[in-house]
């Protein structure tokens, strides 16, 4: 497998580190209440068709990346920096 | 009298010397991380320019010569071989990271050989050219690769590991060595 | 024999080689099995199950039978295929499955025991008394099982890795591959073209067609030469592309130095490649099927096209006399060749009645080989023809069942093939695997001149996906015949068919498995083994599902194939190890004080990476506990210096730099004053604690933060995922700097004398206090100096840049010996934190939260932080949760056994009354006891209770006393002194 790094480029699988659904982004208020907590840490969709992850640049960069990808192909549609997607508040 | 002796990272690892590949130690006088405050970065690379000669480089590139570079090394840009001047900390986080890095140039006509067989980036000198940085592995280790010219690479590791690293290095010369032998006589 | 003339071996090059110790001559380019043929050595080994005399197949890589062990001892190699290994002057060969040797082999008794050893016998029949399957019948079925044997010994030979990036990587060097390469090389593109074979060409080596007049052979080698000659394509001969993976990753394995001897320990044998590809053209041929009929594993039956091979490319028959047994077109060329070298054909014997052939040869159309005879060798050929039988004297029998386009590949990402009606066989999906395109025999193009322009047009596509500009190319002429095939899977008669050779399934087998409603072809495959081992079934799968299909009553098509997975060829276990062996399996990481610590006679310890010492013995001493214990009692009276160094170390920068900390830590960092060190603690979202440390603050915007040697990276990768994920607004920089400094802890109560020998400033207990922090100069050297205590002892640890750590460390040991002082290693470090029960990863695995250490206090109520939400759950706040005590031995044994599990006084020592575990224990110096850290329901709650610790593992049995977890100096004096 292989992941186009948005700073590095396109790299081998082994470079990342694979961290789960991308959801995590989204950090709730301390007192957004438990079930709300529960969903953000424990709750994921298992999609069979697109799903958002994030990866981790552990040998390159460093980068936390959003990675889009398909689970049913494998294609990775599209890779972007947890910064700027986090910045256009996804 | 307290007499502190400096050692260098591959202390008596170096220099080998396999087939067409030499690998020695560079050990640098100074290696420090600037990073840039938000906003700075154009700030910190006119600081860099008017102290040191050469722009903050680009992700993936180095600056600079022999003496001060500045080399890309992800979020952080390594000032390698100068004194920090006191004005880059007006724009960024200076750190001191002299001691760090082992810092081993490899030289040789078979260096993409070489690299092939330690890091799972394409180093073919068609696509890895001079001026060029990869932060990637070597082996198992992470490292930061500086493309110096057609047939040399500095490569920077942590200094625990320089042990490690010339060993992988040493066996991948190897290799390289023994294989180009058992092709000739063919 | 050898015919004259034809093939391409150097017949002036003459190799000797030992087959179970017989001297076997032979020829440069010869194969172990080309040339035992020369020989007329026909029998090459012996079947798995039955022992059944085998000899030599295919002369590919699929081969199911040949199979040999070369070499001798540490080096020795078991299952290599004997149509693949290249000969060499003195190599070793002997044949499997066989005692005492291959004419006579005791176990051969299996056949005749057959009957009895049927599908599902094993499943069947040792399946009582149940105790029996331990003891008796599983030693017995492994002795007996198992294709060859390891040498048990450790292998000594180098293997290798290697990363190949391109744009276009071609799988398979025939006709097809071959001009793929070369229409996509014109263009520009970069090439890889990998073929398994150690001459390229594929089929064209074994045919005598010609290509633009030239024969096929000579074709090859001339376009290999102008491939080689080009800087933009890399050619790697012996090398089997064995898997395909996502996003154009295909893995490779190349054969270096099988083919040469073992002369050079740094030579690697092979090389396990990983290649990027942007495109891949899967050109790797067909490979022949055989037909089944009654004894049709005789050695000396084997494909029509082996028999072709063996004749064209290596100018080798393996007997006088052969007949050819066919379904297809293609079987009248091994006719026709044979014929050419003048070699007696004594029967071609086809099925289909209306087969448009012709020669100097008895021809049987319409007719059938039912049986065979000859015991280790083919003597006779038994034909049902025209309403009759008849006996053809034959040493050799050609069989062609028809051609399977190799799809394997095409099949590695779930992708499944389709029946072709016309050709009888699976053809490739063409969308199976993205960026692969399939071209010539693979595809399904049975002549040359197709797979000559399927190769073009692939290499064409290609260029087209890449907006190249398709390359003009002249097209070589070359014989273009339809391949007309009716299909034939088995002859009907009583008697052992064989379909898998390799694990001795036969026709009545498959019909056994489908009757026993195994009827997935699936089922079929695990019932029977049909298709498992080396060769996979590469010769008979499809047979074995067409029978499948024909018992079940369904069509090939719905019965399916089973599922293709990596890799296409056997790969040595040691090969995808490769460079990970010895030194090379994980990098050491060494401190600075390493080599004076070796020097000292230090044993190490692995701590992730990194090796520690564990203890510095002195003369007298004999073993570790002398030495802890004296290293303890050394900290507590006089002082002891550690290398602290493998401690993360992370330099924090910035305005928003106290946000970071506060947000990351329960406890709060922007209250710290510069100067000053604080303990931090530090959770998972979901609030069981990741790791702790010690934050200095250096300045208004500057702060060191330790972490555990063990969470370092994690605590790193924590922070930037916090900073770049969660508050990417924040100004701040980090960056570890564990590797930068060389830190050394020196604890006791003569830390201060000690450290007033080496830093130039004035250390006093009021201008450097307990949690004190800031620059120091060691002459010229500029140090850090903190004073904190992992040991409850004065402590500081004071830091200088790497180069000067082995320095600094040899004096400070030098020094404190003057003071009864020395060096202490990880025993004593850990012995001395029991005692004041600090915690490491031992307690902090993961599974305990702050509450469950006595810590809940220090989540502060006044701001967010990582973890606090969730740590705040009421099953974590639970009373009755495991939690962190002190324990110290009260009866009559005196140890404690970490790891031990605590039960209440009285019950039994069962899970279901499990109370709790000890994580930590040492024997305790100072107070004259054991002394451990255990996690215990309602914990401080029990101080005073004596509890039963029993380690079921070890046996050890011990009553203790729960005790508060600080055993040592309560109150802190000492560390504050």
């Amino acid at each position: 497998m292989r992941l186009t790094c948005p700073i590095c480029g396109d790299r081998d699988r082994r470079e990342f580190y694979y961290q789960g659904a991308a959801s995590i982004l989204n950090r709730p208020d301390p007192d957004a209440g438990i079930d709300t907590w529960d969903d953000y840490l424990h709750n994921r969709d298992n999609p069979a068709g697109l799903t958002q992850d994030l990866w981790y640049h552990e040998a390159g960069c460093s980068s936390w990346i959003v990675v889009t990808r398909n689970t049913v192909t494998h294609e990775v549609i599209k890779t972007a920096l947890a910064q700027t997607v986090k910045g256009q508040n996804t | 009298m307290l007499d502190l002796v400096a050692k260098s990272p591959a202390d008596g690892l170096v220099p080998v010397a396999i087939g067409t590949m030499t690998l020695d130690e560079v050990a640098p006088s100074a290696i420090t991380f600037l990073t840039a405050a938000k906003g700075q970065e154009a700030a910190l690379s006119a600081a860099l320019k008017t102290a040191h000669g050469m722009a903050l480089p680009a992700a993936q590139r180095a600056t600079g010569r022999d003496g001060a570079r500045a080399v890309w090394f992800g979020a952080e840009v390594a000032l390698v071989g100068a004194v920090p001047d006191p004005s880059l900390s007006d724009h960024a986080a200076i750190v001191d990271q002299s001691d760090a890095w082992c810092v081993l140039r490899l030289t040789g006509d078979d260096l993409d050989a070489v690299l092939a067989r330690l890091c799972p980036v394409d180093m073919r000198g068609s696509v890895f050219k001079r001026g060029y940085v990869v932060r990637s592995q070597l082996q198992h280790m992470n490292v930061v690769y500086h493309k110096l010219s057609e047939n040399a690479v500095d490569i920077y590791g942590f200094r625990s590991m320089a042990a490690t690293l010339v060993h992988d290095l040493k066996i991948a010369m190897e290799s390289v060595e023994s294989i180009s032998w058992c092709q000739r006589s063919l | 024999m050898r015919v004259a003339g034809s093939g391409q071996i150097d017949r002036t090059k003459k190799v000797t080689f030992s087959f179970d110790g017989q001297d076997v001559h032979g020829f440069a380019g010869d194969t172990i099995a080309s040339a035992l043929l020369a020989n007329d050595i026909r029998l090459m080994g012996r079947s798995f199950k039955y022992h059944r005399p085998r000899g030599v197949l295919t002369a590919g890589s699929e081969e199911p039978n040949a199979i040999m062990t070369i070499g001798t001892g540490a080096t020795m190699d078991p299952n290599v295929r004997a149509t693949v290994q290249e000969i060499f002057q003195g190599l070793t060969v002997q044949s499997q499955n066989r005692w005492p040797s291959l004419n006579f082999d005791l176990l051969s008794v299996n056949d005749y025991l057959a009957p009895f050893l049927s599908a599902g016998f094993y499943y069947k029949t040792f399946m009582w008394p149940k105790a029996f399957w331990e003891k008796l019948y599983e030693p017995v079925i492994r002795r007996a099982a198992g294709l060859g044997a390891l040498s048990m010994q450790a292998n000594p030979d180098k293997y290798d890795r290697a990363f190949a990036h391109c744009d276009l990587l071609v799988i398979g060097a025939g006709p097809a591959g071959i001009m793929a390469a070369w229409t996509a090389a014109q263009a520009g593109l970069d090439v890889i073209i990998a073929d398994e074979d150690f001459r390229m060409g594929g089929r064209l080596n074994s045919e005598t067609e010609t290509i633009s007049g030239a024969p096929g052979a000579d074709w090859a080698a001339e376009m290999v030469a102008r491939l080689s000659e080009m800087d933009n394509v890399r050619l790697m001969p012996r090398t089997t592309v064995i898997g395909a993976y996502d996003q154009g990753t295909y893995g490779a394995v190349e054969r270096l130095s099988h083919h040469i001897p073992r002369d050079d320990a740094k030579r690697p044998l092979e090389c396990f490649w990983r290649i990027a590809s942007k495109r891949t053209i899967l050109a790797a041929g067909a490979l022949e099927r055989t037909i089944a009929f009654a004894n049709n594993d005789r050695p000396g039956i084997m494909t029509a096209s082996a028999v072709r091979s063996y004749l064209n490319r290596y100018g080798v028959v393996g007997g006088n006399r052969v007949a050819i047994f066919g379904n297809n077109d293609d079987a009248f060329r091994t006719a026709r060749d044979l014929a050419q070298a003048g070699v007696h054909i004594s029967a071609y014997i086809d099925s289909r009645p209306d087969a448009q052939i012709a020669g100097d040869f008895p021809i049987y159309r319409g007719g059938e080989v039912y049986d065979t005879a000859g015991r280790t060798g083919l003597t006779t050929v038994r034909v049902r023809h025209d309403g009759g039988t008849l006996n053809v004297a034959a040493d050799i029998l050609g069989v062609s069942g028809g051609w399977n386009p190799t799809v394997h590949l095409t099949c590695h990402m779930n992708g499944r093939p389709i029946w072709d009606e016309t050709l009888a066989s699976f053809v490739p999906n063409p969308d199976a695997i993205p960026g692969l395109t399939v071209a010539g025999a693979a595809s399904g193009q049975m002549s040359t001149q197709s797979c000559l322009m399927s190769g073009i047009a692939a290499a064409n596509t290609v260029l087209q996906q890449l907006d190249k500009k398709p390359a003009a190319v002249d097209v070589p002429a070359a014989e273009d015949l339809p391949y007309r095939i009716t299909p034939l899977w088995a002859v009907p008669r009583k008697g052992r068919a064989w379909l898998d050779y390799q694990n001795d399934v036969t026709v009545k087998d498959i019909k056994q498995a489908a009757v026993e409603n195994f009827r997935s072809v699936e089922h079929m495959k695990r019932y029977t083994t049909q298709g498992m081992a080396t060769d996979q079934g590469k010769n008979s799968n499809v047979a074995a599902l067409a029978i499948l299909a024909d018992v079940t009553g369904r069509g090939i098509p719905e019965t399916g194939t089973t599922t293709f997975r990596p890799p296409y060829a056997p790969v040595a276990i040691a090969a995808m190890g490769q460079t990970a062996q010895d030194q090379g399996f994980a990098p050491h990481r060494y401190t600075t004080s390493h080599q004076a610590s070796v020097e000292k006679g230090a044993p190490f310890v692995e701590a992730g990476l990194w090796h520690r010492p564990s203890y510095f013995p002195i003369s007298g001493e004999t073993n570790w506990r002398q030495s802890c214990d004296r290293e303890v009692t050394m900290v507590r009276n006089a002082v002891g210096v550690c290398d602290v160094s493998t401690l993360g170390k992370i330099d924090i920068q910035g305005r928003d730099a106290e946000k970071l900390l506060d947000f990351v830590y329960t406890n709060t960092f922007s209250t710290l004053k510069v100067g000053r060190v604080r303990y931090g603690l530090m959770l998972r979202e979901d609030g069981h604690v990741m790791d702790d440390g010690t934050t200095a603050r250096l300045g208004d915007t500057h702060f060191v933060m330790t972490t555990t040697t063990a969470a370092a990276g994690q605590v790193m990768r924590h922070l930037e995922f916090v900073t770049q994920c969660l508050h990417p607004e924040w100004d701040v920089a980090f960056s570890s700097v564990t590797e930068q400094w060389a830190q050394f802890a020196i604890a006791g109560p003569k830390a201060r004398d000690l450290l007033a020998q080496f830093v130039d400033q004035d250390i006093t207990a009021d201008n450097w206090p307990f949690m004190a922090c800031g620059y120091v100069t060691l002459g010229a050297v500029k140090g850090r100096l903190f004073r904190i205590s992992f040991s409850g002892e004065m402590g500081f640890e004071l830091a200088v840049p790497a180069r000067y750590g082995d320095s600094l460390f040899r004096q400070l040991c030098a020094t404190a010996a003057d003071m009864g002082g020395g060096p202490y290693g990880m025993e004593a470090l850990n012995v001395l934190r029991i005692e004041k029960g600090f915690i490491t990863h031992s307690e902090i695995h993961g599974r305990v939260t702050a509450y469950d250490i006595g810590m809940q206090g220090m989540i502060s109520a006044k701001k967010d932080c990582v973890g606090k939400t969730m740590a705040a759950r009421p099953g974590l706040l639970d009373p009755a949760r495991e939690r962190l005590v002190g324990l110290k031995p009260v009866g009559a044994v005196k140890t404690l056994s970490a790891g031990g599990r605590l039960f209440t006084q009285g019950d039994d020592a069962v899970r279901v009354n499990d109370q709790g575990y000890i994580t930590s224990v040492g024997y305790s110096p100072t107070l004259g006891h054991f002394v451990g850290l255990a996690f215990l329901r309602n914990g401080p709650e029990r101080y005073g209770e004596v509890i039963h610790m029993v380690d079921h593992l070890r046996g050890i049995e011990a009553m203790c006393e729960v005790i508060p977890p600080i055993a040592f100096d309560p109150e802190g004096g000492r560390m504050r002194a």
